[in-house]
Parts: structure tokens; C-alpha cells; sequence
């Protein structure tokens, strides 16, 4: 199998590439074009600002390429946020792969929400051996409104999608390459399984 | 429900673990990845590395150990210790920490903060401040490992921090540090209230009930500590196991 990481102007990529050594799986990280169309998985990650990611990708037609993809594609974090059709984060058109808007958290709580939150209402493959309410980490002062695409609901002054999926897309909000042994189970649902 | 983290400190000297009582007679508890490891698998919510290697080689040696540790360990860490630029946090994120934590460096350098934030995104700088509470009963701001005492009260400093950028305070209370008497609630409640940023209490968790209070009193969003952890007089399953009977959120 051959496994890619998105190369962009985001943080984490070397957490995400760790943390498959940890679990024994080799990737590659590249912003090459016909690397990631042959990928036999592709990883789009993130951590970062919507608008700038989103530009970072234009210019260099990583927009079209992704929403394009075949092969099961997994964002996390800013990337899940990414494939969402819009982000209030500085009023962002995303790749629009789910059918979703991205908003700031508003009300009494601390943001971003940084720490270990449960996450519930699980379905589908990608989280195959993980229980219900299993807390993951999550860092992010914007969230995904829950929609017909929510494969993972998490609370944070609002049930909100910790997990996207539509098709052979699949989103998540926390980081599972920082959540342990779940975060390390649901990375290899996607990867191996 | 968002949980209270619990946060083990590692102290590291020329790439070992060491921990200070009082911030002085250091002691020897072992490797840091080694032992982060075994946090993490107890439960550890996010681990803590604060460098103290004063050593020209320091970038090197703290950017290899950041490796090791970033291929080891499966929870969020910190480092911190001495970072003073761009280009410092720059090698340590690129070498897979999470989060980096600024001292005496953001308050030397007001624009650090800021451009740390802007560069990085403020999820990853963590404003670390040593107060300690004088004669008149207020909380001021002490620099350098707590040798250089400033005018500045710790609550205006974590504001200002906040404003500048930093997504969390690491606040240490320098009077309760190695006393084993409990964390200093009523300036963590303080900062915890005032501050929409979470705030992490540190210095003094002695005992169980300690880190009960520090968060239902104090209303800190996380707890970190150090030696009890190191010598094994607190464990930490058995510590999130009473928080939560505690009723406290946690992450069992």
C-alpha cells in the first residue's frame, strides 16, 4: 500500500507522519500531483488558518485535485474543516466535499477547546473497535455544524461533527495522531483495514 | 464533556529527567522519553518537557530529544525552556512537539508572543509565568526561574499574554512550588475566571485532594505537577480514578 500525507502550508504534518511509524505504517509527504493521485490512501492534515490554508491549495491546484480523488481521503483537524463547503474563519470558500459550514465557537466556554473530549453517535469502518464515548484531543476554535455527513458527534456548548464522512472522504476534527490508543486505532481503520 | 487534564512536568538537564525542589537541589529521575512514555500509557492527558540545559549545544541536544520523544509518545506535549525566536520554535514544532511554552523571553520581548501566534497559530504558545505572592498580598510576575522578581502583577501579565496571542497559561506559583501544601488556588481561580484561555495550575499538588481542589475551587482547566509523579507517590490512574469519583470530568 501506498500512503500520502498532503504537503501544505499547515502544522502537525510531522505529527501525523510520526505517529503512522508508531504504528508501524511508511508515508510519504508530498504536494506532488501525480504522487497523490496514485496514493493508494491519501491524508490531508492540518493545523493552521482557514484562508491561508485554502489559498496555499489554490495556487497550486491542490483544491481541484483533492476534491477530484477516488481513493479513501482522510482530513484531519483544518484539513476535515477544509473539505467543508465554508469557514467563518476569516470568510473562507472551502473544497465543499461536505455539506457543511464551519463556525466559531461562541458563548461562556474557553476557545479554541483544548483537551480531551468524548465523542459519540459512531458509524461506519473508521471507527470499527472504538466505544462509544471514547474521549479523543481535540484543539480548535471552530467546529463543523452537524449534518447528514456526521459520523461522530462532540459536545463542546453545542453537539457539533467530530467525524465527516461522504463517500471516499472522511473528516475529523480531533487529532487522532495525539489521542492515544483510539487515535491510533482509527488511524489504522483507515489505513490497513 | 471537555475533561480536566492531567499534566506530568518533565524537568530535562542535557537530555535527563531532573526536578528541582524549590527550583534548586536537583535530582536525577531518569530518561525523559522512557519516561513519558510510561506516563502517557498511565494515563497522562499531555506530558510537559521543560529544558534547563543552559549548554551552547542546547538547540541540538533539545531538538533531538524532541524527535525521540514525537516517535514515542501518542498524547499532545509541550516544550519549553530558554526559547526565545521564531526560528527556535520553528525547529521544534518541525521535529513534532505540539505546543512550545515562553517565559522570561515573552517578557523581555513584548513582539514575541504576537509573532509566535501569528506565525504558528496560538494553539501551540503557551505563556508560562512564575509568580509569587508578596508582603502586600499581591501576585507578581519572576523571571529567570524565579531569581528576578518585576512590578508587574501576574494577572496584568497573563491578560496582556492572552491579548498578545498565547492560547494557554502555564502558571506557577512560586510559593507553593515543592511544598507539597496543595496548588495556589486563589490565583489560578482568579486567572481561570478572568482569562478565556485555559489555565494550567502548577507548584504545590501534594496530594490527591490537592488536584480536586485546584480544579473545582480553582477552577483550573488543567494540573501539572512533577516529582510525585517521578517518585511515585501519587499514580496516575489511581489519581483520575478519585477526581472522577470526585465528580470531576475526567478521562478515565
Amino acid at each position: 500500500m501506498n500512503f500520502v500525507i498532503v504537503k501544505y502550508n499547515a502544522g502537525n504534518i510531522q505529527s501525523v507522519l510520526y505517529a503512522l511509524e508508531r504504528i508501524g505504517v511508511a508515508a510519504t509527504v508530498t504536494d506532488d500531483h501525480e504522487a497523490i493521485k496514485a496514493a493508494d490512501k491519501v491524508i490531508f492534515p492540518g493545523v493552521g488558518e482557514a484562508s491561508t490554508a485554502m489559498r496555499y491549495l489554490r495556487e497550486r491546484k491542490l483544491d481541484l485535485l483533492i476534491r477530484d480523488l477516488r481513493q479513501p481521503v482522510l482530513g484531519i483537524c483544518l484539513g476535515m474543516q477544509l473539505m467543508c463547503a465554508y469557514s467563518e474563519e476569516n470568510d473562507t470558500t472551502c473544497l465543499g466535499i461536505f455539506n457543511t459550514r464551519v463556525k466559531r465557537f461562541s458563548g461562556a466556554l474557553k476557545v479554541p477547546q483544548i483537551g480531551w473530549n468524548n465523542i459519540s453517535g459512531l458509524k461506519g469502518a473508521l471507527f470499527s473497535g472504538v466505544i462509544e464515548n471514547s474521549y479523543v484531543y481535540f484543539v480548535h476554535g471552530y467546529y463543523a455544524d452537524l449534518s447528514d455527513h456526521t459520523i461522530a458527534t462532540a459536545d463542546y456548548t453545542k453537539p457539533y461533527s467530530a467525524g465527516l464522512q461522504r463517500d471516499n472522504f472522511y473528516g475529523v476534527q480531533f487529532h487522532p495522531e495525539k489521542s492515544s490508543f483510539t487515535g491510533e486505532q482509527i488511524l489504522k481503520n483507515f489505513l490497513v483495514n | 464533556m471537555l475533561t480536566k487534564r492531567i499534566i506530568p512536568c518533565l524537568d530535562i538537564k542535557d537530555g535527563r529527567t531532573v526536578k528541582g525542589v524549590n527550583f534548586e537541589n536537583i535530582r536525577d529521575a531518569g530518561d525523559p522519553v522512557e519516561l513519558g512514555g510510561l506516563y502517557a500509557a498511565a494515563g497522562a492527558d499531555e506530558l510537559v518537557f521543560l529544558d534547563i540545559t543552559a549548554t551552547v549545544e542546547k538547540r541540538k541536544t533539545l531538538s533531538d530529544l524532541v524527535k525521540r520523544i514525537s516517535h514515542k509518545i501518542n498524547i499532545p506535549f509541550t516544550v519549553g525552556g530558554g526559547i526565545s525566536s521564531v526560528e527556535d520554535v520553528h525547529v521544534l514544532l518541525e521535529n513534532g512537539a505540539d505546543k512550545i511554552s515562553v517565559n522570561t523571553s515573552a517578557y523581555k520581548n513584548r513582539g514575541l508572543i504576537t509573532q509566535l501566534a501569528k506565525e504558528f497559530g496560538s494553539q501551540c504558545v503557551v505563556l508560562a509565568i512564575d509568580t509569587k505572592m508578596e508582603e502586600d498580598g499581591n501576585w507578581y510576575v519572576y523571571l529567570n526561574g524565579g531569581r528576578v522578581k518585576t512590578t508587574t502583577l501576574c494577572k496584568d501579565w497573563a491578560r496582556q499574554g492572552v491579548e498578545m496571542g498565547a492560547g494557554e497559561i502555564l502558571l506557577t506559583s512560586m510559593n507553593n512550588d515543592g511544598t507539597k501544601k496543595g496548588f495556589a488556588i486563589d490565583i489560578t481561580r482568579q486567572l481561570a475566571i478572568a482569562l478565556p484561555v485555559p489555565v494550567i495550575a502548577s507548584g504545590g499538588g501534594g496530594s490527591m485532594d490537592h488536584f480536586a481542589q485546584v480544579f473545582s475551587e480553582g477552577k483550573a482547566d488543567a494540573a501539572l505537577a512533577a516529582s510525585i509523579f517521578h517518585f511515585k507517590e501519587i499514580g496516575i490512574p489511581e489519581l483520575k480514578q478519585y477526581l472522577f469519583t470526585k465528580d470531576i470530568p475526567i478521562r478515565l
